[in-house]
């Protein structure tokens, strides 16, 4: 009898777990082609967008003439020609020019091709703009204001992020408290954009009380030995990372405690509770796990976050990394650079949707990947 | 008409709320009296500046109320027209035109207190004068309160001259000092050498014009520009600043609310029709919400404005397009799902109402009360990005706005120079609108969704 009933359970198991594969397999796999769709569409509106629909062409190939015209001038074997000779020295000149951009080829074509490399993160050459070493390579642009924005972002994020979890767990626990209805009234202030606090920080601590630096990231001239430099950067981070702390720091402990509240009434807590848990287990099993799903997603969130930087406050405090690179970029209208900044960060917005999806079901067992009844 | 009322009677609760709509009530009524008594022609003639008015104004100067923080006064900016009998005392000292000479001297004298600390920015006199062909002779003196009576210039006018104190370096040396405004206002017993003091009391301006031809005339107009302007003070384009502030409400308040109202209702909209169709059209949804989730938003933003057009209007458009399909279609797709198969849809349905019936009629209407509080908290938001690009260089040109100014006063490194009026006034304001704006809807997301009402 035992031994009739043993088998079937087993095939069941069996089946079970191909089918969990299966599925997975399908799922992860029609997510990644549509993720990847989107992020093609995604980037090539980019693409058009920078381009103006090819408008920037014709703005590029008046520029080409205008430069050529100059320096074809000043070559004293140009002068010496005779004038049909001159002419036709210089169309030679234009087209070569223009193959070397790429201008050649209608703008469709050039588009896609665009698109193509773009999505093979080969980035190609800046139109218009170079690294400070001097590189047109986009590649190297993005590279090298990586690290200053990775430092800002980085450091201000991670203060935000933790110091908000735990600040709204204490309060979540001391519900109706003095702080709690403090941090609540406090939460409109985080309406102002972090610029905006910037702004402030410069007028008090620059201006007037003249102890930290106006912007930019070392002061001139440059410190020359290592620690006196680091402590330099330092002393420049410490105004524009405080604005994107201030000014994200109230919604972001409201929200997390109104959701840390909202998980630990719960029944099970409470019945947790009853069971005279201590606080610490009640605090870390029964209401960190189950809203572990959404630390992660905003946690994953931060870090995509990091990578654009951020624009105004950048530009602000004159701080040289990517978002404002990407100001720069727009304003010199170098589609290059603009398209290999939107590819990467669409690229790991892409991934970091699709590892999520993972993510949640690993730490959250109602969730199970690619069946019908997840929401 | 009920439930607005019951609203307003739970928001009553809320006494963040009432400052909030006390604020918002006030901002109101300044942007709509502000588009009536300061019409946008007149506002952009000051803003874009006319050859008449432009130089009246100092470069530069602080409110007017800066003053009542300061010991020594700062001089206030004022101008005179020497026609003006009320004012100015008309003297003639000769008159013959019945001789073959027709010579007339005139002589027309301004008095006028200055008790300030500080030297002036700028003395200007603008001459207009009428003649045919011998030039009306002009000569300038001013008598200080201790008793010096100085002649400023003396010479042969055109139809139209300036004469600019300080410019006039042959006062500077006669007087010898920093400045020639200086050297006039200065008293000749200063309290410490090495510093030139204020010698406070009467000034009095004395022009004595001589023309010789029937008919000549020769007008002055005194310009005093002060370190202190107005109630908000001038940037470094000598522009009233009262111009800018009071035409940013009216801006912000229609960016903010349309650019809001635009987005939710477009995309509440969109997401219901999704819902009930399904299929396609639902998935279609989805996808560009994928598509434009990937996309850099500001930075696109940035795009537009400079390749495209900086007018507000193409920003506002653009704005509402990339925030539509956000994150918060994807709330509203879920909580029309819940009452997708709810029994009053299926009811209309059976009784046999059309789709588009039950998407305006029944969908939307219900989930309303989730609207308005997401509504109204992205209003600051959608000002504050009005106020980001112009602080980007990509505000409307034609349009004067607070953040246009704060953008002006960066470029002009007010800052640095310590010309903070110059931020801190359009930054209070948009402080103000999104503060009003966020306390009233943090206290409306309670009202209607009690979760998070204190018990």
């Amino acid at each position: 009898m035992g031994g009739t009933l043993k088998t079937p359970l087993t095939k069941t198991k069996k089946t079970k777990r191909d089918n969990t594969f299966i599925r997975v397999t399908k799922y992860s796999g029609i997510r990644l082609l549509s993720l990847f769709f989107t992020v093609v569409i995604g980037v090539y509106l980019t693409i058009m967008i920078a381009n103006m629909g090819g408008y920037v062409d014709k703005i590029m190939k008046g520029q080409i003439r205008e430069n050529l015209a100059t320096s074809v001038r000043n070559d004293p074997n140009y002068q010496k020609m005779a004038p049909s000779a001159k002419a036709k020295y210089f169309e030679a000149q234009v087209i070569n020019a223009e193959k070397r951009l790429g201008l050649d080829k209608p703008f469709l074509i050039r588009s896609l091709r665009f698109l193509w490399n773009s999505l093979r993160l080969d980035l190609g050459q800046a139109q218009l703009m170079t690294s400070d070493s001097g590189s047109k390579t986009v590649k190297l642009i993005i590279l090298e204001r990586l690290p200053s924005t990775l430092l800002l972002m980085g450091v201000s994020n991670f203060v935000l992020f933790f110091s908000t979890i735990i600040l709204s767990l204490i309060l979540s626990r001391k519900y109706g408290s003095f702080w709690d209805k403090f941090f609540v009234a406090a939460s409109p202030l985080s309406a102002m954009p972090s610029w905006f606090y910037g702004m402030f920080l410069i007028l008090i601590f620059a201006s007037i009380l003249r102890i930290l630096p106006f912007g930019g990231l070392i002061g001139s001239p440059p410190p020359k030995t290592t620690g006196e430099y680091i402590l330099d950067v330092l002393l420049h981070l410490i105004l524009p990372a405080s604005s994107l702390i201030i000014s994200a720091f109230p919604a972001r402990v409201y929200t997390w405690r109104t959701f840390f509240m909202i998980y630990s009434s719960e029944d099970y807590v409470e019945m947790a509770k009853a069971k005279g848990l201590p606080p610490q287990t009640i605090r870390n099993k029964y209401v960190l796990r189950p809203t572990l799903p959404m630390i992660i997603t905003s946690f994953s969130l931060m870090i995509i976050g990091m990578w654009t930087g951020a624009l105004i406050t950048e530009t602000v405090f004159l701080w040289p990394g990517v978002g404002r690179l990407i100001f720069q970029a727009v304003g010199m209208s170098d589609t290059a650079v603009i398209v290999g900044t939107t590819i990467i960060y669409a690229y790991l917005l892409a991934f970091t949707v699709f590892f999520l999806d993972f993510a949640y079901a690993l730490v959250d067992p109602r969730v199970k990947i690619g069946s019908s009844n997840k929401a | 008409m009920k439930g607005i009322k019951k609203v307003f009677k739970e928001l009553k609760n809320y006494p963040t709320a009432i400052i909030g709509l006390v604020i918002i009530s006030l901002l109101i009524i300044m942007a709509v009296s502000t588009v009536i008594f300061f019409p946008y022609s007149k506002a952009k003639v000051l803003w874009r500046g006319d050859a008449n008015s432009s130089y009246l104004n100092p470069i530069n100067a602080r409110p007017v109320w800066t003053n009542i923080f300061r010991k020594d006064k700062w001089p206030e900016s004022f101008d005179v027209d020497f026609l003006d009998e009320t004012k100015v005392t008309r003297e003639i000292l000769k008159n013959d035109t019945d001789s073959s000479e027709n010579k007339v001297i005139t002589k027309m004298t301004y008095s006028f207190d200055y008790n300030y600390g500080a030297f002036p920015q700028e003395m200007l006199i603008y001459f207009n004068s009428q003649f045919t062909n011998s030039k009306p002779f002009v000569e300038v003196y001013v008598l200080t309160p201790e008793g010096r009576d100085i002649k400023i210039m003396g010479k042969g006018i055109t139809a139209a001259e300036t004469y600019r104190f300080n410019q006039d370096m042959k006062l500077e040396a006669k007087l010898g000092e920093k400045t020639a405004l200086v050297g006039l206002f200065s008293t000749i017993n200063p309290k410490d050498y090495r510093e030139p003091e204020v010698a406070k009391g009467t000034y009095t301006v004395t022009i004595v014009t001589q023309t010789f031809e029937k008919d000549n005339y020769v007008d002055a107009h005194l310009v005093m520009h002060g370190l202190v302007y107005g109630l908000a003070g001038t940037d470094h384009k000598r522009r009233d600043l009262t111009t800018a502030l009071l035409w940013g409400a009216p801006v912000a308040l229609l960016f903010g609310l349309l650019a809001s109202v635009g987005v939710s209702v477009l995309s509440m909209i969109i997401s219901a029709v999704g819902v009930w169709y399904g299929g396609f059209i639902d998935s279609l949804i989805q996808r560009i919400t994928e598509i434009n989730m990937l996309l850099p938003f500001l930075a696109i933003l940035v795009m537009i404005g400079t390749f495209y057009s900086k007018s507000i209007w193409v920003m506002l458009g653009a704005t509402i397009l990339l925030s539509i399909f956000s994150a918060s279609i994807k709330t509203y797709r879920a909580t029309f799902m819940q009452m997708r198969n709810a029994p009053y849809i299926e009811a209309a349905q059976t009784y046999g109402a059309s789709n588009s019936r039950i998407v305006f009629r029944y969908l939307i209407p219900r989930i309303i009360p989730l609207l308005i509080p997401g509504l109204v908290l992205s209003i600051p938001g959608f000002v504050f990005l009005e106020a980001s690009l112009s602080v980007l260089g990509l505000g409307d040109p034609v349009l004067p706005t607070w953040g246009k100014m704060i953008s002006d006063a960066y470029s002009q490194a007010a800052l640095y120079n310590g010309n903070y009026y110059w931020i801190i006034q359009p930054a209070i304001l948009l402080m103000v609108t999104g503060l009003a704006f966020a306390m009233v809807g943090f206290s409306l997301d309670k009202v209607f969704n009690p979760r998070l009402k204190e018990q």
